[in-house]
């Protein structure tokens, strides 16, 4: 019987251990499904501004949320705007942001710590003291300055986090990278005369490239988070503008509603909000499921 | 004479104490470059403002808009960047930090009016997460793949997945809104205003509600600000423990996973003593380095919180100042996380060598 290619092999472990745990396949159906809302919104909800399908379409000015109804089935925010049609929209906004931020941070850091660690010496050290210097300001508050001095908007807050969140990557990548340097593979491949990029690309890169898939995956949540706290705060979408974030701060005035129905508004807050929390679980349990599935003290039992 | 166990054992001490210093040492000296770094870092960010928009912080009225070259002249404005940097790193060491256009003071006399805000929450949060990040790791970590371990995990992944500012939302809806009980704020109305009118009565010894409460003999201010405390605090354990737990978790799996547990094992130790005196203590370790972080990031936690339950501490300071384009404010917050961060850092290194005599020799 032919074998099949080691690599190969390695994946179908991989996927089987992956997928063997419940917490994943919930994760990668909460994502799938939020992939799918976000690939057909044209055809969930039509826009209504072809120019700018991410503003959400609102009938009247009235500042009072309604409640759901025939029209607007998950009911108007203040402003009117139309929840569904933001929420819809808003998972695009959502997936824009994960993937740009993650994408750029995650390449960035990733080179950056593969050469620090691999050639080691000046190079190192300049871009390890370069990354003590990012590590000693927390990630909301570096962005905050950032998309300050920018100016406002959601995609200056898409920058302002790619430019913060690549330290991450480039440690972790770094710290791997330096227990694979000296071992017997690499070195054997040296003598062989294979070049320095190929080495990195070929040979270290996909044994030490799990931790920084966990991180990324985790991190699609997380950005998320960050990202609709500065829309929240209002430094990010404008009013009316597709973004979760955006719309829990349409919602903010409103969370108690008049006194003999306080909780008369709940549909303003928890919608928007639970497809944030929803979205984020998502990539949160398959970036748990990661953890385990590459863990190499739990790997073969 | 001189050979006798006692004085080896002093020189080995001495000897000790110096690596101690030179290890001390060393770290100090790359968190002052950190520091420098930080501070060139902000400042550069903050210079990609033209110097027309920055003089027009200085102006503020359309009328004045012709006064903005002289301004420009006057403060030096389009000097070359290190000449700038030169000039504001030398006020800031004269403590003069600008002025806060959302405090209307300046900005270092309004930091002492914010911070302790959020020094007591942090001070009443930050227990109970390590308390509950050890107990509840150490329980998972022990009872591994039962169902105390899978409930803590889905805690720790929900807590992961809560944003801050909406778990705060959301409680805020049901225990302020449904169940009227808890107040946004940091005191109710009527005892701010009996504290803003009577300032010779009410004593602002540390700037703490809940300690002047008691030192002025007022208790209903203590809890009264205890009761807004209720809120915030539930928020931010929630949402930061599930971290802590977790590491504490794998510490512990780790741990009983040694050869020394299996000895303590075959020599009979109860469960108890080799849970809680052995393998604990070592797994509290990256504990020590994760509570550390805790206390470098805690800003970044309190700012969600303090934002929506409107508590004027030096994160809500920090997010209406950058809705309002304050930058000094931003300035000033950005080095005091770096220095904060900076010596949580250098305690946690000194700990770290002082536990395990491996790291300072390295």
């Amino acid at each position: 019987m032919k074998s099949q290619h080691p690599r190969l092999r390695e994946l179908k472990f991989t996927l089987y251990r992956i997928f063997r745990n419940p917490s994943a396949v919930i994760g990668f159906l909460l994502i799938l499904f939020f992939l799918a809302v976000a690939v057909f919104a044209p055809y969930i909800a039509p826009p209504k501004y072809a120019h700018n399908p991410y503003l959400m379409p609102h009938k009247g000015f009235s500042p009072t949320p309604k409640p759901p109804s025939k029209t607007h089935i998950l009911g108007t925010a203040s402003g009117q705007y139309d929840i569904f049609y933001g929420v819809v929209w808003g998972t695009r906004t959502a997936f824009k942001i994960g993937l740009f931020v993650v994408g750029f941070a995650a390449l960035v850091g990733i080179a950056l710590g593969a050469i620090a660690g691999y050639y080691g010496g000046t190079v190192d050290e300049v871009l390890m003291r370069i990354t003590d210097i990012m590590w000693a300001v927390p990630t909301l508050v570096l962005a905050m300055t950032i998309v300050v001095a920018f100016g406002r908007g959601l995609d200056k807050i898409m920058i302002a986090l790619a430019l913060v969140g690549w330290r991450w990557y480039v440690r972790v990548i770094r710290s791997e990278i330096l227990t694979l340097r000296d071992q017997d593979f690499v070195q054997a491949a040296k003598i062989m005369g294979v070049s320095d990029t190929k080495i990195i690309l070929r040979h270290i890169l996909p044994n030490a490239i799990y931790p920084a898939l966990i991180m990324a995956s985790m991190d699609m949540g997380s950005m998320v988070i960050t990202a609709s706290f500065m829309s929240f705060v209002g430094l990010g979408a404008p009013k009316g503008y597709a973004d979760w974030g955006q719309m829990v701060a349409l919602a903010r005035n409103y969370i108690v509603g008049p006194p003999d129905d306080p909780l008369k508004f709940w549909y303003t807050i928890v919608i928007p909000g639970g497809c944030i929390v929803l979205f984020v679980l998502g990539w949160n349990l398959i970036g748990d499921a990661l953890r385990d599935a590459f863990d190499p003290k739990l790997r073969r039992r | 004479m001189r050979f006798n166990g006692l004085s080896r054992h002093n020189r080995l001490n001495r000897l000790n104490l110096v690596i101690m210093l030179a290890y001390i040492t060393r770290r100090s000296l790359l968190l002052i470059l950190v520091l420098f770094g930080v501070s060139v870092l902000i400042f550069g960010i903050l210079m990609t403002f033209s110097p027309e928009r920055r003089a027009a912080t200085f102006v503020s009225s359309p009328q004045q808009a012709k006064d903005i070259p002289r301004i420009i002249k006057q403060f030096g404005l389009d000097d070359p960047f290190y000449v700038q940097y030169i000039r504001w790193i030398k006020e800031v060491f004269k403590g003069n930090l600008g002025w806060s256009l959302v405090a209307s003071r300046p900005v270092s006399e309004a930091f002492w009016n914010y911070f302790p805000v959020t020094l007591e929450m942090n001070l009443f949060a930050a227990p109970i997460v390590i308390i509950f990040g050890i107990w509840l790791g150490t329980l998972s970590g022990i009872h591994r793949d039962t169902w105390i371990d899978h409930s803590t995990r889905i805690l720790a992944i929900v807590g992961w997945s809560l944003p801050t500012f909406l778990f705060a939302l959301v409680l805020l809806m049901i225990f302020y809104g449904y169940f009227q009980i808890f107040s946004p704020g940091v005191l109710s109305d009527h005892l701010s205003m009996f504290i803003l009118d009577n300032p010779d009565s009410f004593k602002a010894y540390t700037g703490l509600y809940t300690l002047d409460g008691i030192l002025n003999g007022r208790l209903d201010i203590t809890l009264n600000a205890l009761s807004h405390l209720v809120l915030p605090v539930l928020t931010y354990v929630i949402v930061v423990v599930a971290l802590n737990m977790r590491v504490m978790r794998s510490g512990m799996i780790e741990e009983l996973s040694k050869e020394y547990v299996i000895t303590a094992i075959a020599k009979g130790a109860d469960k108890h003593t080799i849970h809680i005196k052995h393998a604990r203590r070592n797994a509290l370790l990256p504990v020590i380095t994760v509570a550390g972080q805790l206390v470098a990031y805690s800003m970044e936690g309190s700012v969600a919180v303090e934002v929506v339950y409107n508590r004027h501490g030096i994160g809500w300071w920090l997010a209406e100042s950058a809705v309002q384009l304050d930058i000094p404010v931003l300035m000033c917050i950005c080095l005091f996380m770096a220095v904060i961060f900076v010596i949580t850092n250098l305690t946690l290194d000194i700990l770290y060598a002082y536990i395990d005599p491996r790291i300072r020799l390295n």
